[in-house]
């Protein structure tokens, strides 16, 4: 008896005193969503021309890292928050967790890949959602990919689609918006009325991307040829194929409106250790060399235009014409068309 | 004196400290901070949507468990009364969905299961492309298979360890009045397993109760559980009070449940004569018994399957054979800043395992002689202390954020806070085990012990320790093998430098691609031995130190 309770306090007693660490000088902790990838060599590199330590910390999905910012607000953990999207900005903003800052190189970003006009969140990347295929299976059955959202309510379609579910995941959440952005919200037939015909064509709801992908696409042992995912996943099945291949086995179905701009950015917490080294880093991030070594480790795009696109991309076509609804907009509706969303496809 | 006041501080002050603390913290701040308004409650309760979460979580709950121990008492049975080659390894195989990432779960019933799985390809062989297929991805019938999956191993260890040193003579008392075998089993041996049954029933009940993983999964969102609606509130509606209130409706019901089952489980317990495990098991067999042996092992093995298939699909490429997966594991094509050896990863894995199985044997223990000494509302304290497994995971999760951001205790980035969530989670599993042997220890064992002069330490070390032993490396199990297969902590943290196998499986799944997805399952394969390989070494540890029991 005595040894348990002895070793209980023990331990209790050192959590406490390693609990009491201090903070290194110059050190800048950067908050990221769990898809965040990049070269050590180029924080390596920071790191020199700074004289400082950088760590990355992965705080779950964007909306957990967000969740997490909000919790902290004031007292953050982390200098800056990356990974605030579109879908996301409108909750950031109202809750005023980042302090501003425009850095420079923003006149080398096109407009339309600037998420925050206020100055709070500094884009550096973008990317699309839209739909995948399995080029094997449509070719096996004798389909061609559909060039219309409404074709997927057809006989062609049924039971052959995963979407992700709007409530719980960004690429959900970001094909839910393209067909409201599709559809409209007041016509004859809208968003609303698609999903429900969608429903009743036995589309899929998965909680995740990567279950959807991973479990139900019919390229890894699922059913359903047609996925909610990212313009660039064919250039990725291209890069990590277990074999080396010409072209991807999978490919994207572009079609106009329905696929989601999604704009990823970067903020300085209000109440950061390290404010100045924070503003350098987004500085460094904007720069060429930053922005032409996330492509090929996050499969999104740089949004410095003076940034090269890697060879692979050229599997990671571009939409002509990507769903028109802004941020402020997102901000203001999601909650509301997720609930209906739910309403309509869950319950 | 002191000793024992101190056996009753240091779990209180581990679950004030790490539970209650952070619990309040974070609904204070989801409910404004201010005065207590009641309106998230009757968002809640006035909907019939929340309404019928509520229900369908209980009710698949409720078959779960039931699905669960009746996978699980012939595996107890085999373990607990057989001794055969290759025991060890087989015990410790069985415990391992227990600690598998529910994706790769997926995967594996996919890969057996699934449209393009196993079962279906040899159906689709035999009777052609239009005759039946097995359709279970994505349906209620998925949830509950999975749900014996995962935890069937709890009823397995806790019951055989507890029926392994119940005495035979019961069961060969009743033979000699003429009770047949089935009237043996349902009227004597059940009765006395009765405390074990509970005890690995709750907590299974309370595991399903609050999944997430398996029912997001493999279920998908049609079938949310609470925890999914809390998860979904909190991270992507930002309705922190209404995620609050659902987290506190939660909380009443697991709480009611442990009540009631803490009742029943004082209730059943009687003083009973535990005998060393060697004048259990049975030695002579009959045709009969080899033939129970084998169905048993058989159906084992089964239940195993997609296990099986997870590493036959790590070690497949290119239409062949192949350890691709695993030297891509161990190359870092791209230098990523987040790229960790696998080395690394398992190491990291294994430490953490190791401090969450120390402090959980510790506070687990301690908190289980508190219960015992509360004759009067035992059931109360029993219930409190069971409290965390019962409470959603990402609201405590949030709430630890939220408690422990400041000096002098800011455990935020340091790996600390990992282990603590995990030993939270993984204590329970102590009080489980040994409670109720504790509770069926003659009082005169001590007394007697006491009477011939022995320190309470001494009785301890050498009346009760030997006895508890075993319900004690049973916790052990638990506790390592919950530390190992924790994902959801990550939330928390983690410096990349503190990469556990599950999550760099995950994040392996966060890309498309072939080789992420091999790899991922390679790395899911090394979490596989590894865990083997740890399982199989507590279990050794028995044999060393406290001979048969």
């Amino acid at each position: 008896m005595k040894i348990s309770a002895a070793v209980a306090l023990m331990m209790l007693m050192t959590v406490f005193a390693v609990a009491c660490r201090g903070d290194a000088d110059n050190e800048l902790v950067i908050m990221t969503h769990d898809s965040f990838a990049i070269s050590e060599e180029l924080i390596a590199e920071f790191e020199a021309e700074h004289n400082a330590t950088v760590v990355l910390q992965p705080a779950g999905d964007a909306g957990e890292a967000l969740v997490r910012a909000i919790l902290e607000k004031g007292n953050p953990s982390a200098d800056l928050l990356y990974g605030i999207d579109n879908t996301y900005l409108g909750r950031a903003l109202d809750e005023e967790i980042f302090d501003e800052y425009r850095p420079d190189l923003l006149d080398e970003v096109p407009a339309q890949f600037v998420l925050d006009e206020s100055g709070h969140v500094t884009s550096i990347d973008y990317g699309y959602v839209n739909l995948n295929y399995d080029i094997a299976y449509l070719a096996d059955h004798g389909l061609t990919p559909p060039t219309t959202l409404e074709e997927l309510t057809g006989p062609d379609w049924k039971g052959r689609l995963v979407v992700e579910n709007a409530a719980s995941s960004s690429p959900g959440l970001a094909f839910l918006i393209s067909t409201v952005s599709y559809f409209g919200e007041d016509d004859d037939y809208d968003y609303l009325d698609f999903w429900r015909d969608l429903r009743a064509n036995d589309v899929l709801v998965k909680d995740g991307w990567t279950a959807a992908y991973y479990t139900d696409f019919s390229q890894y042992g699922g059913d359903r040829p047609l996925v909610v995912s990212y313009a660039t996943s064919p250039a990725a099945e291209y890069l990590f194929s277990a074999e080396p291949v010409e072209v991807p086995p999978t490919g994207n179905i572009l079609i106009d409106k329905a696929s989601f701009l999604q704009i990823e950015g970067i903020g300085i917490l209000k109440g950061a250790n390290s404010k100045n080294l924070a503003k350098k880093f987004i500085d460094f991030a904007l720069g060429t060399s930053f922005q032409e070594d996330f492509p090929e480790q996050m499969f999104v795009y740089p949004v410095n235009q003076n940034a090269a696109i890697p060879d692979s991309f050229r599997f990671a076509e571009i939409p002509s014409e990507p769903a028109d609804i802004g941020a402020l907009e997102i901000g203001e509706k999601r909650e509301q068309w997720i609930q209906a969303w739910t309403e309509v496809v869950l319950r | 004196m002191t000793a024992n006041r101190l056996l009753v501080i240091g779990p209180v002050a581990f679950l004030a400290a790490f539970f209650l603390y952070p619990l309040a913290a974070i609904l204070g701040r989801s409910f404004g901070g201010g005065e207590f308004s009641p309106d998230p409650f009757w968002v809640v309760l006035g909907d019939p949507y929340y309404l019928g979460r509520i229900w369908f979580t209980v009710w698949q709950a409720a078959v779960s468990t039931a699905l669960t121990l009746i996978v699980g008492l012939p595996v107890a049975y085999l373990f607990a009364r057989h001794e055969f080659p290759g025991k060890t390894v087989l015990k410790a195989l069985t415990t391992l969905p227990f600690i598998m990432p529910t994706i790769v779960v997926a995967m594996g019933f996919i890969a057996l299961l699934g449209p393009q799985g196993l079962v279906n390809t040899a159906l689709a062989g035999l009777f052609g492309d239009d005759g039946p297929q097995v359709q279970v991805t994505n349906t209620l019938t998925i949830i509950f298979m999975a749900h014996a999956f995962y935890n069937y191993a709890i009823v397995v260890r806790i019951v055989s360890a507890f029926w392994s040193n119940l005495s035979p003579r019961f069961g060969e008392s009743a033979a000699m009045l003429g009770a047949g075998r089935i009237r043996t089993f349902t009227h004597v041996t059940l009765p006395l397993l009765m405390p074990s049954l509970l005890s690995s029933a709750v907590l299974v009940f309370v595991f399903s109760f609050t999944s997430f993983g398996v029912v997001l999964v493999l279920g998908g969102p049609r079938f949310a559980t609470l925890e999914v609606s809390i998860y979904e509130l909190t991270v992507k509606l930002f309705r922190l009070d209404v995620a609050g209130a659902l987290a506190l409706v939660q909380l009443a019901f697991t709480s009611a449940f442990l009540l009631v089952y803490t009742r029943l489980q004082a209730q059943s317990a009687v003083p009973i004569t535990f005998v060393p495990v060697d004048a259990v098991m049975r030695k002579r067999r009959g045709f009969r018994d080899v033939a129970v042996l084998a169905a048993i092992v058989v159906g084992l093995l089964v239940v195993l399957s997609p296990l099986v298939a997870l590493v036959e699909r790590a070690v497949s490429s290119g239409g062949g054979y192949s350890l691709t997966h695993f030297v891509g594991l161990f190359t870092d094509d791209r230098g990523s800043y987040f790229y960790v050896s696998p080395l690394m990863v398992i190491w990291n894995s294994i430490r953490f395992a190791l401090a969450s199985m120390v402090i959980a044997l510790a506070v687990g223990t301690a908190a289980s002689y508190v219960i015992v000494r509360r004759r009067g509302r035992s059931g109360v304290v029993d219930a409190l202390f069971m409290a965390p497994l019962g409470v959603s995971a990402v609201t405590l999760g949030f709430g630890f954020l939220v408690a422990f951001n400041r000096a002098p205790i800011d455990l935020r980035g340091s790996w600390l806070i990992l282990v603590i969530a995990h030993s939270l989670v993984a204590y329970p599993f102590v009080i489980r085990s040994v409670l109720p042997v504790l509770r069926g220890m003659p009082p005169h064992l001590k007394e007697s012990a006491a009477l011939l002069g022995a320190t309470p330490l001494n009785v301890f070390i050498h009346v009760e320790l030997p006895i508890i032993a075993r319900a004690l490396l049973v916790g052990a199990t638990f506790a390592f093998a919950v530390s190992m297969g924790e994902f959801g902590a990550s939330l928390l943290l983690v410096r990349p430098e503190f990469t556990t196998i599950p999550v760099a499986t995950f994040r392996l799944l966060g890309q498309p691609g072939e080789s992420n997805l091999g790899q991922a399952l390679a790395m899911s394969t090394l979490l596989m031995a590894v865990v083997t390989v740890g399982f199989v070494a507590i279990e050794r540890f028995r044999y060393r130190n406290v001979g048969g029991f």
